[in-house]
């Protein structure tokens, strides 16, 4: 049987963070009563004219920018036609043949251009169960009517759901990082639509691809996504051919239906805008643009894995969440060059954040991420820095290490106090430790005829035996050194 | 030229009801008119920009700086049928 390989390219829209739409004044608040932000540039009142929004284009250029696309030396903007209620003009002032940006790549794949546009209004269905029995009316908020969009278009360089998912994440943490965006897909400021089509596995070629429409959630995208490479593949293998067509996954039932209530509108008439004459990018909104692009999530776990030595993972964690990395960062500047700096990675990324994430569970009132950020807890880097530091050094053992990391996050403080306080140092070196090791192994002598033989199983007894004498403060390495060397092994 | 079904087809995007005595009209209409546009491809355009607006370019971008939006009421009274909060149409999914 021939085996067929996915070929996904996203269609990613993104409300861009103004504070105001992109061709009027109205103010952008997300949620306030429907019809309050509107006027008659956004109302479509004939005679009014658009006039664009500069910090739309700023922020759209930082986007390219960031991607590494051409950047547009003007601005063109077409009328895109199509009726539909969420449309009071009738067109959607978009870009067509002179986009933004054009190409540009972020991580493994590759994009097709980045275009500004408006966004719709919102219609409410109201359905047959409305107030008016049987008949069935739709009401238009046009609050989100104008909303400066971002249009992010791939190449179809995706092969997988998962993939496609990944990728998104990057994306998604990439646009925040900018903070072009609030990237909240629940919201809808950042929505995704998904073509694609199926190929005999070896294939170069491109066969008829389908659109899935507006996938509100990573786990939604990838079960649509298989869903659809699913019956592609077995209308396929039916014999039948697959239909280019606009879909809708719905997450309830998997189930994928053709979208019909904009059909035959796909002609859409693009031609110039004649209200609005292309205009040249200002320059300074050009450096402005490109001033404000900071290191991004793929360049900063780059940097950490190389200059750092941080392993793979700890670099994409602590990278991927801002609030980690500058934390990390912070922690190294206080910890002094000779840091090792995976293990103050390793404190940060899985103690630290493991305490924190509980601490957030039990406080029903804060679900957002910066509550997780330990710049705001009781943590300093400063603190942290001192805490690898006893471990490191050997003066607290690491299972001390974490109950000081417990006091710090509870109540702040310094380290050595903590140790101090609750007699958590370490049973320091062999002269002090050689005693209780040698007590250890009076008290066990068959244990000791096992190691002689060569058999170092039952050693686990002997560290027990001094953990409890020194009520877990020796190290445990420590105690199979001295052992070893008291039986000459 | 414009044919019968061209017409159809963009009376049917800009959703116009057409009756049939006004489809040949409009179809020789709209041939006329870009009939008269075509005379501009007897011109030797190689090498020129297409034009998308006879005025010069210059800086026309607006501060993200809110203004007034209108009252509410006064948006919704523009609206051939309105509920409470919003403007009501017929729903395009009936």
């Amino acid at each position: 049987m021939t085996e067929y390989e996915p070929v996904i390219g996203l269609e990613i829209h993104v409300q861009l963070a103004t504070k105001t739409k992109m061709f009027c004044g109205c103010e952008l608040v997300f949620g306030d009563p429907p019809n309050t932000h509107t006027c008659q540039v956004c109302l479509g009142m004939p005679g009014t004219l658009p006039v664009v929004n500069a910090e739309a284009i700023r922020l759209g250029l930082m986007i390219g920018a960031a991607f590494g696309g051409k950047l547009a030396e003007r601005l063109v903007f077409h009328r895109k036609s199509y009726f539909y209620p969420d449309l009071p003009k009738g067109y959607q002032i978009s870009q067509f043949d002179e986009p933004l940006v054009d190409g540009g790549r972020l991580g493994d794949v590759g994009l097709e251009r980045v275009h500004v546009e408006e966004d719709a209004a919102k219609l409410t269905h109201a359905g047959a169960s409305g107030r008016i029995g049987g008949s069935t009316s739709s009401v238009v908020d046009y609050n989100r009517g104008g909303t400066p969009l971002a249009e992010i278009v791939t190449l179809p360089e995706i092969r997988s759901a998962e993939q496609a998912s990944s990728w998104l994440r990057l994306l998604r943490e990439t646009l925040r990082q900018l903070g072009v965006s609030d990237v909240n897909m629940e919201e809808g400021s950042l929505r995704c639509d998904a073509n694609i089509s199926i190929r005999p596995v070896g294939d170069t070629g491109l066969g008829t691809k389908t659109e899935l429409k507006n996938m509100n959630s990573f786990r939604f995208i990838e079960q649509g996504i298989n869903a659809e490479v699913a019956r592609q593949i077995s209308l396929v293998r039916a014999g039948e051919r697959v239909q280019q067509e606009t879909l809708h996954f719905d997450p309830r039932t998997g189930s994928i239906t053709s979208l019909r209530s904009k059909e035959g509108s796909h002609d859409y008439r693009y031609f110039p805008e004649p209200d609005m004459p292309p205009v040249a990018v200002p320059k300074e909104l050009l450096e402005s643009a490109l001033a404000s692009v900071p290191e991004l999530p793929l360049e900063r776990a780059e940097r950490f894995r190389t200059e750092l030595g941080l392993h793979e993972e700890s670099a994409r964690l602590l990278a991927f969440r801002r609030a980690l990395g500058d934390y990390f960062e912070a922690t190294l500047a206080a910890a002094g060059d000779d840091a090792d700096k995976q293990q103050v990675a390793n404190w940060i990324g899985n103690d630290l954040v493991r305490r924190l994430e509980a601490l957030r569970r039990d406080d029903d009132a804060s679900d957002d991420e910066s509550s997780t950020d330990p710049a705001a807890s009781k943590v300093t880097p400063q603190a942290l820095a001192e805490l690898v530091a006893l471990v490191g050094a050997k003066t607290i053992n690491r299972k001390a290490g974490e109950q000081v990391l417990d006091v710090l996050v509870a109540e702040g403080g310094s380290p050595a106090a903590i140790v101090e306080d609750k007699g958590l140092a370490a049973v320091g070196g062999a002269d002090e430790l050689r005693p209780v090791v040698q007590a250890a192994l009076d008290a066990n002598p068959d244990v000791v005829e096992k190691l002689r033989t060569g058999n170092m199983k039952p050693i686990g007894a002997i560290v027990g035996a001094v953990m409890k004498e020194t009520k877990g403060r020796a190290d445990g390495g420590e105690v199979t050194r001295l052992t070893r060397e008291i039986l000459g092994l | 030229m414009i044919d019968r079904d061209t017409v159809l087809h963009v009376a049917t995007l800009s959703r116009l009801e057409l009756r049939d005595d006004e489809i040949e009209p409009m179809a020789r209409e709209l041939s006329a008119v870009l009939g008269h546009l075509e005379t501009i491809g007897e011109l030797d355009l190689d090498g020129v920009e297409p034009t998308a607006h006879v005025l010069v370019e210059r800086s026309a971008l607006r501060a993200d700086e809110p203004r007034p939006s209108l009252p509410r009421e006064q948006a919704l009274d523009q609206a051939p049928d309105a509920s409470d909060d919003g403007f009501r149409v017929p729903s395009p999914q009936a």
